[in-house]
């Protein structure tokens, strides 16, 4: 074990875990104000739940030892946390206690399902969300942490890297979303009315936060206090700063006017799209996944509407779109030098098609999932509010508090 | 007695507020509002999406006078709120039957 090592681990679990109230910060302000409650709790509430599925089972499911070698599914054999030990083993080869590796894992497996409240703001039901993650958090979540992170066969077999979560985290998340919006159906009024941010300086201090946060989510995936997280740390930088920036330059180019939700969306996206190639690509590499996110991603803004679904704060076009910017990308940008993977423009092509296929399973396994899942939940309890409680605001319906009170 | 009220831009409120009271107001309300009138809305764009807002925020002030400083009220407000431009605002006038200081019970012009 190496104590500077536990050290910047036991600090970057803390900052991942920052990421969810920022994250939360992010989309409040985006809603309208008689939901913004209803908001910020559907991502405080990962926090709670699981930790509790993460705990019992998840962390078993993703980094327990595969049944039968097959690369599909962790064992139980840490239920409960279980013999997991505080020191460092090899399960983890590396220098952290295992326990550690633990909880920094936890924060992720929060993180990403609070990512796709985003999409279904504004009209779903409490209880609906709340078990969707429940059981996401087991059913999704885990199986693809356990396929790229824990030697499975997206990881092990196929050899399509992730460092620190374009897959697992981020299409697995944006593609979720999607398959909830479809089940769950557009706000009232969506298109019909003026739906508008209520509050655009908690979504810039959210932004901020989860900028600050990710220099935890992707430094802190090296696992150890080096060279590797000072690269993720600069790349993560670079691909934030580039990609808030071109964002802001598409705005004013096609608006006329750079806006504060568009550099902080786009800041958000750069992000996204390095997460999984901050420690396998350079400065370059970063700052054209840092351009790429920004074009992108703000061009994706409209695919909902050609498409007429109600993704209300964008989980497809920054998370989904973004990580399949990432996933491909560190298979053009990968360089041996620096994490001992090259890529196309290093001579191995076939890294770039590993991302390729890595992305359709992702997608595949991740829509097919959530999308059952919800229409479960449709079936059984239903996921959406009343008419009469969507018009009046999910903060009195859900949690019969108000933001913005009338009298002192 | 007249309750005056004004609809002006926000901008001017404060020194609407010194020139009333150097004509003899002792007091006034003052809330922001949003209305339409002649002029026109605006566009706000979020994440690419435009969105034609068509209310403009305006404050609306409220001022409870004798009828005797009325006439100086208004003209006050009206030189004071003008810039020339669209959206200057309106005043109305509304003759009050009835004024109450809660705390004391005085009626009337005793109340104002």
């Amino acid at each position: 074990m190496d104590t500077g090592d536990t050290a910047w681990v036991l600090t970057s679990s803390a900052l991942v875990l920052l990421m969810t109230p920022g994250l939360a910060l992010f989309y409040g302000g985006m809603v309208r104000g008689k939901n913004v409650l209803a908001m910020l709790m559907k991502n405080f509430v990962a926090m709670g739940i699981v930790t509790v599925t993460w705990v019992m089972v998840g962390y078993s499911l993703a980094f327990g030892p595969s049944i039968g070698d097959a690369g599909i599914l962790g064992d139980l054999s840490y239920f409960g946390l279980d013999g997991v030990s505080s020191d460092s083993t090899e399960i983890h080869g590396g220098t952290v206690p295992d326990l550690l590796v633990m909880v920094f894992q936890m924060m992720f497996a929060i993180i990403t399902p609070a990512l796709i409240a985003g999409a279904v703001a504004e009209r779903m039901k409490f209880s609906a969300w709340v078990i969707f993650i429940a059981v996401w958090s087991i059913v999704c979540y885990a199986p693809m942490a356990h396929w790229v992170w824990a030697g499975g066969f997206v990881g092990g077999d196929l050899g399509a890297v992730d460092f620190a979560g374009g897959l697992v985290v981020h299409i697995n998340a944006g593609v979720a979303a999607l398959a909830l919006v479809l089940a769950l159906g557009p706000r009232l009024g969506w298109r019909r009315e003026a739906i508008r941010p209520h509050a655009l300086p908690l979504t810039v201090l959210g932004a901020g936060i989860l900028w600050f946060g990710w220099f935890g989510f992707n430094a802190g995936s090296a696992l150890a206090a080096n060279g590797l997280a000072a690269n993720a740390f600069v790349t993560t930088q670079i691909a934030a700063g580039v990609a808030a920036a071109t964002w802001a330059i598409m705005e004013a180019v096609r608006h006329g006017k750079p806006t504060t939700l568009g550099f902080a969306s786009g800041a958000v996206a750069g992000l996204v799209a390095i997460t999984p190639a901050a420690g396998f690509v350079g400065p370059i590499g970063a700052i054209v996944i840092g351009i790429a996110a920004g074009v992108v991603c703000y061009l994706a803004l409209q695919v909902k509407f050609a498409l007429n679904f109600d993704d209300s704060l964008d989980v497809v076009a920054v998370h989904l779109v973004g990580g399949i910017i990432g996933a491909l990308l560190v298979g053009v940008f990968a360089d041996a030098s620096i994490n001992g993977v090259d890529g196309l423009l290093y001579g191995e092509p076939a890294q770039l098609a590993r991302q390729a296929a890595s992305i359709g399973i992702a997608i595949g396994y991740s829509f097919v999932v959530s999308y059952a899942l919800a229409m479960v939940l449709k079936t059984t309890i239903g996921l959406r509010v009343s008419e009469a409680e969507e018009r009046g605001g999910l903060d009195l319906a859900l949690h019969d508090e108000q933001s913005y009170a009338f009298v002192e | 007695m007249k309750l005056i009220i004004a609809y002006i831009n926000p901008f001017k409120l404060d020194e609407i507020r010194d020139a009333l009271s150097e004509a003899g107001v002792t007091g006034l309300s003052a809330g922001n509002i949003q209305g339409f009138g002649r002029q026109a809305g605006h566009t706000e764009t979020y994440r690419g999406a435009e969105y034609e807002v068509t209310f403009v925020p305006k404050v609306r002030v409220e001022v409870l006078v004798d009828d005797s400083l009325a006439p100086a009220v208004i003209s006050t407000i009206e030189e004071t709120a003008r810039t020339g431009s669209i959206g200057d605002g309106k005043i109305a006038v509304v003759p009050v039957e009835e004024v109450v200081r809660i705390r004391t019970g005085e009626r009337g012009r005793d109340a104002l």
